[in-house]
Formats: C-alpha cells, structure tokens, sequence
C-alpha cells in the first residue's frame, strides 16, 4: 500500500506521526477489507449451495456448502481480529478524531457492534451445527449470518460516509460538539450509495474469487460435478452484481462530483474550472499540468453533469491551504481510472458468462468449459480486489487534507505521543505472519479435500476429520 | 443520562471480564497443562468448549471501546493517549490469540500445532495482564483529563501491577470453573478432577492476592481503596462470599451451581471497582457526567444497548444452550 497512499503529500510542517499513522492505517485497513466480502457475501453463497443441496437433494452442493463454511469460519476469525485492531488504531492513531467528534462519529459503530454480535452467534452455530442440527433449522441459523453481514458493512460504511459528508451534530464555539441528530449522522448524504457500493462490491470480490478457484481447478482437469457447481454458484452471483455495480459507481461518481468538488477534481485530475471538461484517461499531473494522458472530448463533462457545458471545478477552486500535492491527486486519479477500467473488464467477463450460457441452454450441462473463459474467471478474483482497494484509496485519499470534510483536518487529528513507526513495523510484521498463517491453513484444507475426493465425507473415520470449524468427524452418535 | 450510559458500559466490561475472562483463562490452562503428550486431554476440552464461543465473548471487547469512545469521547481520547503502550500490544496480542486458535484447529501435526497453540496460549496470558493494567492505571487516576498522561508509571505502578495480575487470576480461575463443568459434562472424570483441583488453587491464589491488594491500593490508590471500603462494601462482600462459596461447593454441588456463583464472585468485584470510582470515569477525577457525550448520542447508544439486549441476550442464551447440549459439534 505504501506507495498508494501519497506519502510525498505528507508536508515537512506535518507532526511527525501523520505519516506512519497514516501508513498503518491504510495497511490495517486494507487488508481487513479483503477479508470483510468472505464473511459477508461469501456466507451468502454457502447458503445459496446448502439450499439448492437441500431443496434438489443435491449432495454434491451440501459437501460445497459445508466446505464453504469452513473456509469462512477461517477467514471470519482472522477478519474479526483485524477488526478489532482497527477499533484500538482509531483511538490510538486518531484521538483528535475521536475525542471531538466521538460522539457523532461513533454512533454508526455501535449499530455496527449489534450486528455484530448477531453475525458471531450465527456464524458458530451455523458452523458447527452441521452435524447435529436437523438440515432446515440449521440452514434458517444461517440467514441471520448474511442479514448481519449486510446490517453491519451498511453500519460501517456510514462513519465512512459521515466522514466524507458530516452531518447531524451542531458545534459551539469553541469547536466542541454539542447537539446530535443520530439519525442524521448515519444517514447522512453519502451513506446510501457508498454502503450499496460496498455491498455489491463484497458480492463481486468473494463471488470472482471462488469461481476463480474453482475455475484453476477445472483447468487442471478437475471437473466434476462439485468443481462445476463450485465455478457456478458464485459466478452468478458475481455475474449480476457487476453490472448494477458499474450503475450505482456511475451515481456515486455524480454523488461526489455534486457534494465533494474537491475529490472530483482530484478524481480528475483537473488543474482548471471549466466547461466542455475532456475526460482524461491516464496521465499524471506534474506542475499544474496533466501529461502522457489520453484526452475524450467533452467526456468529463458529459459524464458528471450528461451535458457538456457542465461546469467542473479543477483543483485551483479549492483554497491554497487545502490544496492537496500532484501526488495525491495522482495517486486518486489512477486509482479511480483502475477502479472503473476493471469495473469494465469485469462487465465485459459478466456478459461472456451470459452468452455462453446462454448458447449452451440446449446441452445438459450448461457449466462453460471453454478454457479461455476460465483463465479469465480464474483472473478475475484478484482484479475484483485491486478495483476494492482502488475504489477505497479513491475515498480516503480523495478526502485528504480532510479527516472530516470542512472540519477536522487529518493533521490536527493524529496523536503526538508514542512511536507509531515501532507500532506500525510490528503490526506489518504481526498481519504478514497472518497472512501467511491463513494462506497455509487454506492450503491444509484443500489437501485435505483433495484426498477426500468429490463426494466423499471428508470425515470418514479415520480419515483426516480434523478441521477448523464445523463438520468435523462426530465423536459419538449420529446426527440428531 | 450520562449514569446510564455508563451503567451500560460498565455492565460491558464486566461481561467481557466474565466472558472474555473465561476465554482467556482456557488459554491460561492451555500453556499451562504440560507437554502434548500429558496436556492432550485438557487442551482438547478447551478447544472443544472454546470454538463456538470465543468470537461472540470477544465481541463485548469491541463493544466496550465502542461505548466509550462515543458515549465518553474525551476521556476515550485521554486514555488511548496515555496508555497507548500497553493497549498497543494487547491489540496485538489479540490478533495473534485469535489467529492462533482458529489456525491450531485445522493443523494435525503436532509441531504445526504447538507454534499456533503457543501463539493462542502466551497471548492468552499477555492480553488480561495488559487490561488489568490498564484497569488499574485508570482506576488509580493516573489518566490526566485531557490525556497525554506518562507512557510508562500509567501503567507500571503498584496498582497496575496488581490489576494485571488480579485480571491473569480471575481469568484463570473462571475457566477452571467452567472447564470442570465442561468436564463433567462431558463425563471425563478425570479430567474434571484436573480442572477442580486447578478451580481451588486459583480460587486460594486470587483470594490471598486480592488481599493484599487492600494493602497495595492503601499505599497507592487510596481513594479507590475508600470507595471499595464504603460504597462498594456490599458488592466486595458479596464477591468474596460467592467466592468462598463456590470453593465450598465446589466438590458437592451442581457445576451449574458453582459456575454461577464464579460469576457473581468476577461481577460482583468489577462493578464494585466501577461504584467505588462513581461518580468519576477516569478514577480520581473527570466525574461521569464531564465526560459525557451529549445528550442525544447517549440516548442513541442506550436505544442500542436496548436493542442488544433484546436481540443478542436471546441470540447468545441460543448458543451457549446449544453448545451445552450438544448440539454443536466442535471435537476433533
Ligand atoms: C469490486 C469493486 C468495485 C468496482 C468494480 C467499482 N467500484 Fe467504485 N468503489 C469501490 C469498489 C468498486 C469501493 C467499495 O472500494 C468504494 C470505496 C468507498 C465506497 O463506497 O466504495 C468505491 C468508491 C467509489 C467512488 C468514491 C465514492 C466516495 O468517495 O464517496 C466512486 C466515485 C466510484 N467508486 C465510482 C465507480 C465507478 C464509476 C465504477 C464503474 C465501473 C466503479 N466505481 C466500480
Ligand atoms: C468504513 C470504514 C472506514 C473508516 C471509518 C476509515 C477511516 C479512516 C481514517 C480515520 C483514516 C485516517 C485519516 C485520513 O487519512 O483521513 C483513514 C485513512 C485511510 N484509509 Fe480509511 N476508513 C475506512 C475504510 C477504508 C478501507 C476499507 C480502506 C481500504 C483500502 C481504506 C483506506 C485508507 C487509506 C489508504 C487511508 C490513508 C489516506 C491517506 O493517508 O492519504 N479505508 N481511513
Ligand atoms: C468498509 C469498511 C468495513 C467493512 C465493510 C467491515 C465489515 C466487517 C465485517 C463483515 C466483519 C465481520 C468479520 C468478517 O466477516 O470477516 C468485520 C469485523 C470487524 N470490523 Fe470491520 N469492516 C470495515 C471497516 C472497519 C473499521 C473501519 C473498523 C473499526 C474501526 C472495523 C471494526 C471491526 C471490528 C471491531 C470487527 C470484529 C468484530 C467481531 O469481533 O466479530 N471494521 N468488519
């Protein structure tokens, strides 16, 4: 991420902690947001598998969605722990942050604690209830899971919103805050379209990820029934959230051009206001100037305001003192550009998947098997990732100098006591062992799986029964 | 209002002392139950009774810091800036205990298994002392209202010491308790013989720290010592006559019993400390109502606590009801 960030905007009048506070939280951030689409939209594709299993007496999908939740309870627990890092980092990284605007900002979070709380109760009854739970009642333990995952990322998503576009809080004086409208705050402006955003970006992330597992698989020569169902079932999914994605980032981008000129411009990378705006595609700004890029006549324009003598505000209509360095507003441009360039590929792969399937409605099998088709899908897990991570540096960086739009600066927010940078290297060396740790782990359970074959219980006695949360080899008696 | 608020944060912590508590204690016993050979069977049962719950007992913890933070945004700020060290390697602490346990689950080779069980077990020892530190360094008043306090006496100092050693104790001592229910549960008599021997020295240990600590708090945090002494009397009572109790019963009655009275011995002196403090938040000064959040932010935080306790109460009462029935299968 280091390089994301815009490490250069960090002036030399900074305090000396914004930059590593900064880094580690970017770091933390975006490594627990690769985990948050397993936990919530993931769990929703294992429900998908167990109904389907359920509803057509399909055993192949039940062992997919008991697989499944293994896989998620893993990536649940390291997701919670890096979690609730983060909830230590925003007090200890930004107390300017939470100690004035707490009361505001940390509403969200609390409705967020609710969900929660729900989705860990679920989530360990639903893993562990495979065995002993009779199959509907145990699939219904499931629902709440998904319902959760979707209550609590829209919980989140509004202290982010918030901070983008405050509201619901009155300040005396002297700068404290002394009235909240609660529901002001999580709903503020910019609430709805970032949490459906994020939503369907969860939905996109975990569902080209699987299929994409699914897919070396079949490429591989494994192609039986459950990789097949495997390569389906989350590929859908995926399949139909893209193009409602590319729909509603069309809104936010309309959303931010109208609420936030100064992101806009940086999204832009517009040096000046005006009309008939071109827009750019790639470039970078390098003294007032924007090189190397491809013009679009009009296209900016056209794009924020669908008329071309919409008027946009370049970087020179944000006040000098707020204006932010070349490199950040670079580092906003091309993020946004790789966000919404694989926004498209990924269109393009969501309307390949159609057509094929569409071609082959009269064959038995209507799984496509063409091999180009899954090398793409197998691609297309880690380009749904680098568009989250894109589409996040857009926000938070596109905010700078900002903490909370127009009135804390992210400067004034940082905390001046402590080594952060010690702080920061043991947390990278600390996530990178994690990473590793969970890499591994995976990697057991798919040995595993390996060995126990398409439709064998992977808990045969005496076989390896050994697994992290759920089916596990019963020790005694038969299912309830 | 205020008060409320900070009775629904209170009431927080003290469920993650209870239940937190018990999951860090099961640590305790795993780095202490010996070589894999000898300590298979007790670290077999932790990770049974552990699996399903760990995650919802650790979410109190988040919901702490979230009530503190948005119900009391200052003080959140002073402590977070004064006591970052310590908070600092619990957060850390808590990654490597978490990661640690879920990994050790799917490994079944031994030497795989005693990396991540190590990492589970020593954090799980390392966590609690850096709380109850930190418990300690806000209790004795060592968080200067607008922060910014000393990195280090604010947490090494003789109440800190005690409160991180008191919080190791308690810890343990509570999971003894529930692992010899578990135990009997489970009939593995052995096993619960294993865990109620360890249940009555914890027990004796904690009593005789805790002691002491009337000592140390007398030198060292007086005031706090006061409030224990008069306000809180009756709960400091009746933490130690649960206590004594459950020592008692320990052999006789119902695990249920005993379990239920472990817990009032842990809830009892929790809530103690935070009536002794009353009406302070930050130990010595800072009164509740200073810190306070406005009015509206703490109603908000109080409709959601109703809302928990009507949808998670019954959510959690699910779950702990189906593990003890068996009806969540976590064995190997
Ligand atoms: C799979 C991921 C993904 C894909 C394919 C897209 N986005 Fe996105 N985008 C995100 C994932 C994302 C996100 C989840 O990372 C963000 C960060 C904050 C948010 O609400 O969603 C985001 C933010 C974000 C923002 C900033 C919102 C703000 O700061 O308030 C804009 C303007 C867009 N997106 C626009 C688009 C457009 C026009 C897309 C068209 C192709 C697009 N996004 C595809
Ligand atoms: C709802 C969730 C989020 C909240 C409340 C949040 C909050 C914050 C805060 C407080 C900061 C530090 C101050 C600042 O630089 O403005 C920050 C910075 C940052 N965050 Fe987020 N963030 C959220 C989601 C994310 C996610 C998911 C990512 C994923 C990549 C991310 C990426 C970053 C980056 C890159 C920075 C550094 C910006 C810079 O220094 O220029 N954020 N965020
Ligand atoms: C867009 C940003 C974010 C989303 C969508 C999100 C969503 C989630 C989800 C779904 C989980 C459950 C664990 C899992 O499924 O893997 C989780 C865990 C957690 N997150 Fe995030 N998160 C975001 C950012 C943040 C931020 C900024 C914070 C805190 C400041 C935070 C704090 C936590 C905590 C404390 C947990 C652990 C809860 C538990 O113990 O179960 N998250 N997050």
């Amino acid at each position: 991420m280091a390089d994301l960030t815009g490490v250069a905007g960090v002036l030399a009048a900074d305090p000396e902690q914004l930059l590593p506070a900064r880094q580690m939280m970017a770091f933390t951030l975006g490594f627990h947001i690769i985990l948050v689409p397993f936990g919530v939209a993931f769990t929703a594709m294992m429900l998908i598998a167990n109904w389907r299993g359920l509803r057509r007496d399909d055993e192949a999908a039940l062992v997919l969605a008991r697989r499944w939740s293994q896989v998620a309870g893993v990536l649940f627990a390291v997701g919670a722990v890096s979690g609730t890092v983060l909830s230590f980092e925003l007090g200890l990284l930004w107390p300017g942050l939470m100690g004035r605007f707490g009361a505001a900002f940390g509403i969200p979070f609390a409705v967020e604690g609710l969900f929660f709380f729900l989705e860990a109760v679920f989530v360990a009854i639903y893993i562990y209830g495979w065995r002993r739970m009779r199959p509907w009642p145990h699939f219904w333990t499931g629902v709440p899971v998904v319902l959760s995952g979707i209550g609590g990322t829209s919980a989140v998503v509004a202290a982010n919103a918030w901070m983008n576009q405050p509201d619901g809080f009155t300040l005396d004086d002297e700068g404290q805050v002394v009235d909240v409208r609660p529901l002001d705050v999580v709903f503020n402006d910019a609430f709805g379209y970032e949490a459906v955003h994020m939503l369907l970006a969860a939905y996109m992330v975990a569902g080209f990820t699987i299929a994409g597992v699914y897919a070396v698989g079949m490429l591989r020569g494994r192609r039986d029934r459950l990789h097949r169902l495997g390569l389906v079932i989350p590929l859908t999914v995926a399949a139909i959230a893209t193009p409602v994605q590319v729909l509603v980032g069309d809104i936010a981008a309309r959303e931010v051009f109208e609420n936030e000129p100064a992101k806009f411009a940086m999204i832009e990378a517009l040096p000046e206001t005006g009309t008939r705006v071109p827009e750019v595609l790639g470039g970078v700004l390098v003294d007032g100037e924007v090189r190397y890029g491809i013009g679009i006549p009009l296209g900016a324009s056209l794009l924020a305001g669908l008329d071309p003598d919409t008027e946009i505000q370049g970087l020179d209509a944000i006040p000098e003192e707020y204006r932010p360095a070349d490199r950040l507003v670079n580092t906003v441009h091309i993020a946004f550009q790789v966000m919404v360039g694989i926004g498209m590929v990924l269109l393009a792969l969501s309307a390949w998947y159609a057509w094929l399937w569409w071609r082959r409605r009269r064959q038995p099998d209507r799984v496509p098997d063409n091999r180009w088709f899954l090398r793409c899908v197998a691609l297309s897990g880690v380009l749904a990732i680098i568009a989250l991570e894109a589409g996040w540096v857009v926000t938070e960086v596109g905010r700078q100098p900002w903490i909370v739009v127009g009135y804390l600066r992210t400067a004034e927010a940082v905390t001046t006591t402590g080594n952060v940078w010690l702080f920061c290297g043991a947390t990278v060396a600390l996530y990178a062992a994690l990473a590793l740790g969970t890499f591994f782990v995976l990697r057991l359970l798919r040995h595993r799986w390996r060995e126990a074959g398409e439709l064998a219980e992977d808990d045969d006695p005496g076989g390896e029964g050994d697994v992290p949360y759920g089916p596990s080899r019963a020790r005694s008696g038969t299912p309830a | 209002m205020s008060t409320v608020a900070a009775v629904v944060l209170f009431t927080g912590v003290i469920a993650y002392a209870v239940l937190g508590g018990a999951d860090y204690g099961a640590g305790f016993w795993d780095l202490t139950a010996g070589g894999a050979q000898r300590g298979r069977r007790p670290r077999h049962l932790v990770d049974e009774s552990l699996a399903p719950v760990w995650e919802a007992n650790h979410v109190w913890l988040v919901f702490c810091l979230v009530m503190l933070w948005t119900g009391f945004p200052a003080a959140f700020a002073a402590i977070m800036t004064t006591l970052y060290v310590p908070l600092g390697l619990a957060a850390l602490g808590i990654v490597l205990r978490g990661a640690g346990f879920a990994f050790r689950k799917v490994m079944v080779r031994t030497d795989q298994q005693r990396v991540t069980g190590a990492a589970f077990a020593l954090s799980s020892v390392v966590v609690p002392y850096f709380l109850g530190a930190v418990a300690g360094g806000i209790a004795s008043g060592r968080v200067p209202p607008g922060g910014q306090g000393d990195p280090l006496t604010s947490w090494v100092n003789p109440t800190s010491v005690l409160g991180g050693v008191l919080a190791v104790l308690v810890c343990a001592y509570t999971a003894a308790v529930f692992l010899t229910a578990e135990a009997r549960r489970h009939e593995d008599a052995d096993l619960e013989a294993w865990f109620r021997r360890r249940s009555l020295a914890t027990a004796v240990v904690t009593g005789a720290v805790a002691l002491a600590g009337l000592f140390v708090l007398r030198a060292d945090a007086p005031r706090l010592l006061d409030g224990l002494l008069s306000r809180a009397l009756p709960l400091v009572v009746l933490s130690g006559v649960c206590g004594l109790t459950a020592l008692l019963l320990l052999r006789r009655a119902a695990p249920r019993v005993v379990q239920i009275l472990a817990v009032g011995a842990v809830a009892a002196v929790v809530g103690g400390w935070g009536v002794a403090q009353y009406p302070d938040l930050l130990g010595t000064h800072t009164t509740i109502a200073e810190a306070a959040a406005p009015a509206p932010t703490l109603w908000a935080l109080t409709i959601v606590a109703a809302a928990a306790l009507a949808i998670v109460v019954p959510a959690m009462a699910l779950l702990f009801v189906l593990a003890q029935r068996g009806s969540l299968d976590t064995s190997h």
